[in-house]
C-alpha cells in the first residue's frame, strides 16, 4: 500500500495515453522560452505547482502512507535523524548525535537547541516523548508509525534536550525509522489533538514548510517557514528554503497531469508512466527517477501449499521468469530487473543476479526431477493433477496486469499454468491473513532491511507460511545488532535464503518516476525515493 | 389530488429505503471491511497488531451481527446521522454538503447547456426545410449518446487547454475552469433531450391542430414554437427527470478527468476505500436528489395537464 504510485488503472488509461501523445508530439515544440536559463545560481522565491495522482484525505505526516501525499506533508515537519540515500546512513537532523545499546533495545537522542514549532513552541525532549507516546494510539491510518514503535516499552525525558526510548525487544530498525516522515515530530499542541482532527485541520511542525491551505481532494498549499534554520544536515543550502510557496493539486487522471507538465500549467508531475513517457520526452521536461528501497515486486508464494512445499517447483519458477522482459516492455524506462529480494537502493542490499538469470531449460528439469511431467496440453501433472498456480493482485497500479499477463506466458511455457485473480484492493489484507491463496502479487517501499523479518519471519505474521529454518535466526539476529558490518552480512545471509530457497520470486523493482520542468532544479529524492523540496529552486 | 401526492411521497420513502437496503447489503457481501482496508491495504498488512485492528473494528460496530448493524444504521440513517467516513474520520453529511455545491454548479451548468443545445439543435432539425441537413441535424444525438463522456473530455482538454490555453484543465476555480467539464457532461445528456424532443416534434407537427393554426394563416416559426413546441415538451420533461440521475452518476468521470472536487470524486474514493459508511451517505444522498426531481416533476405534471391525476385517482378508485 505504501510504495505503489498512483498510477491507477483506470479503463480508459490506454486511450488518454494515446490521446495525449499523438497531440503533444505536435505541441511539444512550440513553447518559445529558454530551456537553459537559470541552470547558474540558486535562487530564492517563486512556487512551485506540483500535480499529484491523489489525496489520501489526511494531512497529518505521522498517518499518511500513500507517497501522492507523503511528498507534500513531509515538508511540515522535522525528523530526529535523516538518512542519506547514497549510503543509506543514518545522520543527524533535530537530534545532534544520539546513542543506541549494544542490543539495540534502548536509544538516546541529543537534540539539537533553538528549534522551534511554527506555533512558536520550543522542541524539547518532552516534546518528543509526547509524540511518541501518542503513536500508538493513532489508530487505523497510523499503522505505518505504530509499527516503527512497536513493542516500545517507555520514551523518558533524561534532560531538557536528551531523550531516551527503550524497547522489550531488540529493535534495530528503529534508528532508521526516526529518519521518516511518520516519525516527524508534531508541537505538542498538535499531538494533544485526536487523530482525526489532525488529519483534517493539519499539524504545526518545525520543518521548512507550513502548512497554509487544504482543500479536500483539490489542493495543498505550502508556505515557506520564515526564520527555519535546523535544517538535515544532508541538505546543501543552510537557513530558509529556497521556495516562497509549494502548491500540490491533485489531478487524478496520468494524461491531464501530463499535458498540463507539458503545457506549463504545472512545474512536476508524479506517478509517469510508461504511457507518458514519449509525450514528455524532449523540450521542457526532464524524468526523474529513483528505485524505492524495500521488497521489490514479486511473487509472494505461499510456501505451503502441496505443489509449493517442493522448493524445486518455487525455484522452477524463479527461473522460468524473464525479469529483464518484463522490465523492458511493462514497467517505466529504467526499471531495474530484481537482483534479490530487496531493492538496490536499499541498505544492505546484496546482489544476486546470477541467482535470479532467466534459464527455462533449468525450471524445466527442476520440474522433471519434482516429478512433473508434460501432459497433452503441455501443462505439466504429477499424480493426475495439474500444476496451476492462481495469481492474485490488485488494481492499485496500471502496471500489474500487463507484467503478471507476461508471467502467465513465461511460467506456460515451461507447462505451469497460471490463472490471475483480481482482488479489490480491500480484499488483498484478509486473503492473505486467511491464507487461501497459491501466490499474490506486491511490493513493499522501506528504506531499511528489517521489511525482510516483517515479511518472512514466520514470529510475526508469517503471510507466505514459511516453515521455521535458520532464516527466523539471521533475521531475529539482524534486529539485535548494532554492529553495521555484522548486521550487514546476516541481511545478506536472509537475502540469500529467501533467493535460494524461492520463498519469494523477486521480478522488478518499482521506480519512482516524476516529470519536472527544467525551470526547476534540485528537486531532490530522499533515501525513501520521496521528496525534498527545502533545497528546490525554480531558475 | 391529495391521494396522489400521498402516493408519490410513499414511493419515494420506498425507494431511498430500497436504496439504502440494496447498498448495505451489497457492501456487506464483499470481504474485508474498511478498517482492514485502512490497516494496510498492501501485503506489509503484516506489521500492523491484529488486536489493534479488532479493537477498530469494535470502535466502528464493524465486529456486531449483520442484522444489528443494519438496524443501528438504519434507525441513524433515518434520523440524517450517517456516521464518521472510516478513511478520514469526518462525518459523512459534511463531507457530502462540501462536495454538493461543487457538484450542483457542474450538473446545474451541464443540464441548462443540454436543454439549450440540445432543444435548439431539435427545434433547428424538424424546422429546417432542407432535407440534408434535417439529416445530418437528427443523426448528432445518436453520436452524442454513444460516444464515451471520457473521450470527449480528453478531447476538449487537449484542444482548449493544453494547445489554445484557453481553458485550464483542472481545479474548481472560477466560472473558467466550469466550461468545459460543464460541456462534456452536456453532451450525452444534450443529446438525448434532443432525440426525444426531435421526436415527439414530429408527432406534433403532424397533429391536426397544427393544420388548422397553419389554416388560419399562422407563419411556420409561430406554428413550430408556439403549438408544436408547447405540447411536444411534456415527453421531454420526463426525460430531463431521468437525467438528472444521469448527471449525477456522469460527474464521476467528469469530475475525475477534470480533477474537480464533487461528489463524483467522493463516491469514486469512496468506493475504492470500501468505506462503507461514505458510500451508504452517497448512495442514500444520489437517491434523494433524484427521487426528489422526480417528484417535483410527478407533481408538476397535473398542472400541465389534468388528465394525468384524473386518470390516476381513477386507477386507485379501482382498486
Amino acid at each position: 500500500m505504501t510504495a505503489l504510485p498512483d498510477v491507477r488503472s483506470t479503463p480508459w488509461a490506454a486511450l488518454t495515453a494515446l490521446v495525449t501523445t499523438s497531440v503533444l508530439l505536435t505541441a511539444c515544440g512550440s513553447s518559445g522560452t529558454d530551456p537553459g536559463s537559470g541552470t547558474g545560481q540558486p535562487r530564492s522565491g517563486g512556487t512551485l505547482t506540483f500535480a499529484v495522482g491523489s489525496d489520501a484525505g489526511c494531512v497529518d505526516p505521522q498517518q499518511v502512507a500513500s507517497n501522492e501525499t507523503i511528498y507534500s506533508v513531509r515538508q511540515i515537519v522535522d525528523s530526529l535523524t535523516d538518512q542519506d540515500p547514497k549510503t543509506g546512513k543514518i545522520v543527524p537532523w533535530l537530534a545532534k548525535s544520539w546513542d543506541v545499546s549494544s542490543d539495540a533495545t534502548t536509544f538516546t537522542f541529543r537534540l539539537r537547541s533553538g528549534v522551534t514549532f511554527s506555533d512558536g513552541s520550543k522542541l524539547t525532549a518532552q516534546v518528543v516523548k509526547d509524540n511518541f507516546d501518542a503513536v500508538p494510539r493513532l489508530g487505523a491510518l497510523g499503522t505505518l508509525a505504530e509499527g516503527y514503535l512497536s513493542g516500545v516499552k517507555s520514551t523518558t525525558v533524561v534532560d531538557p534536550l536528551t531523550v531516551k526510548v527503550t524497547f522489550k525487544q531488540p529493535n534495530a530498525q528503529f534508528l532508521q525509522a526516526t529518519s521518516t516522515h511518520s516519525l516527524g515530530i508534531e508541537s505538542s499542541a498538535s499531538v494533544k489533538k485526536t487523530p482525526q482532527q489532525k488529519c483534517s485541520d493539519g499539524v504545526t511542525g518545525s520543518g521548512p514548510f507550513v502548512l497554509k491551505q487544504y482543500v479536500q481532494n483539490q489542493s495543498l498549499t505550502l508556505a515557506k517557514r520564515t526564520g527555519y534554520a535546523w535544517g538535515s544536515s544532508l541538505w546543501t543550502k543552510q537557513g530558509e528554503a529556497y521556495l516562497d510557496k509549494l502548491v500540490f493539486k491533485v489531478v487524478p487522471e496520468a494524461g491531464v497531469r501530463a499535458g498540463s507538465l507539458q503545457s506549463g500549467q504545472v512545474d512536476a508531475i508524479s506517478s509517469v508512466g510508461r504511457a507518458n513517457e514519449a509525450a514528455l520526452k524532449g523540450g521542457q521536461v526532464t524524468l526523474q527517477r529513483r528505485a524505492n528501497p524495500g521488497i521489490v515486486f514479486g511473487l509472494g508464494l505461499n510456501n505451503s501449499r502441496p505443489a509449493l512445499k517442493d522448493a524445486r517447483v518455487r525455484q522452477a519458477i524463479l527461473y522460468a521468469i524473464d525479469r529483464k522482459q518484463v522490465a523492458d516492455t511493462v514497467f517505466p524506462t529504467g526499471t531495474q530487473p530484481a537482483t534479490s529480494v530487496l531493492a538496490h537502493t536499499t541498505p544492505d542490499y546484496t546482489s544476486l543476479a546470477p541467482d535470479l538469470t532467466s534459464d527455462a531449460a533449468r525450471a524445466k528439469s527442476l520440474l522433471e526431477a519434482a516429478g512433473w511431467k508434460p501432459g497433452s496440453d503441455g501443462i505439466r501433472t504429477k499424480d493426475g493433477k495439474k500444476l496451476g498456480l492462481t495469481i492474485d493482485w490488485v488494481p492499485n497500479a496500471a502496471t500489474n496486469q500487463p507484467a503478471l499477463e507476461l508471467i502467465q506466458q513465461q511460467l506456460k511455457a515451461v507447462g505451469i499454468q497460471v490463472s490471475l485473480r483480481q482482488l479489490q484492493i480491500t480484499q488483498l489484507a484478509p486473503t492473505l491473513q486467511s491464507g487461501d491463496y497459491d501466490a499474490a502479487w506486491g511490493n513493499i517501499t522501506r528504506a531499511d532491511p528489517d521489511i525482510l523479518r516483517s515479511s518472512f519471519s514466520t514470529k510475526l505474521a508469517n503471510l507466505y507460511r514459511l516453515p521455521t529454518s535458520s532464516l527466523d535466526t539471521a533475521l531475529a539476529a539482524q534486529a539485535a545488532t548494532t554492529d553495521t558490518a555484522k548486521r550487514k552480512q546476516l541481511i545478506a545471509q536472509a537475502q540469500r535464503l529467501i533467493v535460494h530457497n524461492a520463498y519469494y520470486v523477486p521480478v522488478v523493482e518499482l521506480q519512482t518516476q516524476l516529470g519536472v520542468s527544467k525551470r526547476v532544479h534540485a528537486l531532490n529524492f530522499d533515501a525513501s525515493s520521496r521528496l525534498q523540496l527545502h533545497d528546490t529552486w525554480i531558475g | 389530488m391529495r391521494r396522489y401526492v400521498i402516493k408519490r411521497l410513499a414511493q419515494a420513502v420506498g425507494v431511498l429505503w430500497a436504496a439504502y437496503t440494496v447498498s448495505f447489503l451489497v457492501l456487506d457481501y464483499l470481504p474485508g471491511d474498511p478498517v482492514t482496508a485502512m490497516a494496510g491495504a498492501g501485503m506489509d498488512s503484516g506489521q500492523v497488531d491484529p488486536k489493534q485492528i479488532a479493537a477498530l473494528r469494535h470502535e466502528y460496530g464493524f465486529d456486531k451481527p449483520v442484522v444489528v448493524q443494519y438496524a443501528e444504521y438504519l434507525g441513524r440513517a433515518a434520523r440524517g446521522d450517517f456516521g464518521d467516513a472510516v478513511s478520514t474520520g469526518r462525518p459523512v453529511t459534511s463531507t457530502l454538503a462540501d462536495a454538493l455545491p461543487q457538484t450542483l454548479q457542474l450538473t446545474g451548468a451541464a443540464l441548462l447547456l443540454a436543454v439549450v443545445l440540445g432543444g435548439g439543435l431539435a427545434v433547428l432539425a424538424t424546422y429546417t426545410a432542407q432535407r440534408w441537413l434535417r439529416q445530418l441535424l437528427l443523426s448528432l444525438p445518436p453520436l452524442g449518446v454513444s460516444v464515451p463522456t471520457f473521450w470527449v473530455g480528453l478531447l476538449l482538454v487537449e484542444t482548449f487547454s493544453f494547445r489554445l490555453h484557453w481553458f485550464p484543465a483542472f481545479g474548481n476555480d472560477g466560472p473558467k475552469g466550469l466550461v468545459l467539464p460543464a460541456l462534456t457532461l452536456a453532451v450525452p445528456t444534450g443529446a438525448q433531450v434532443a432525440q426525444v424532443l426531435a421526436k415527439s416534434l414530429l408527432t406534433a407537427l403532424d397533429q391536426a391542430y397544427v393544420e388548422t393554426a397553419r389554416a388560419k394563416g399562422a407563419d411556420r416559426w409561430r406554428v413550430h414554437l408556439r403549438h408544436a413546441l408547447r405540447n411536444a415538451s411534456l415527453p421531454a420533461l420526463t426525460v430531463v427527470g431521468l437525467l438528472v440521475g444521469q448527471l449525477i452518476a456522469g460527474s464521476v468521470v467528469v469530475e475525475t478527468v477534470f480533477s474537480r472536487d464533487g461528489l463524483g470524486r467522493v463516491t469514486a474514493a469512496a468506493v475504492t476505500a470500501q468505506d462503507i459508511p461514505l458510500v451508504q451517505g452517497v448512495v442514500v444522498f444520489g437517491a434523494l436528489i433524484f427521487v426528489t426531481t422526480n417528484l417535483v416533476i410527478d407533481l408538476v405534471y397535473p398542472l400541465l395537464d389534468p388528465r394525468v391525476v384524473v386518470a390516476s385517482d381513477r386507477r386507485a378508485a379501482l382498486a
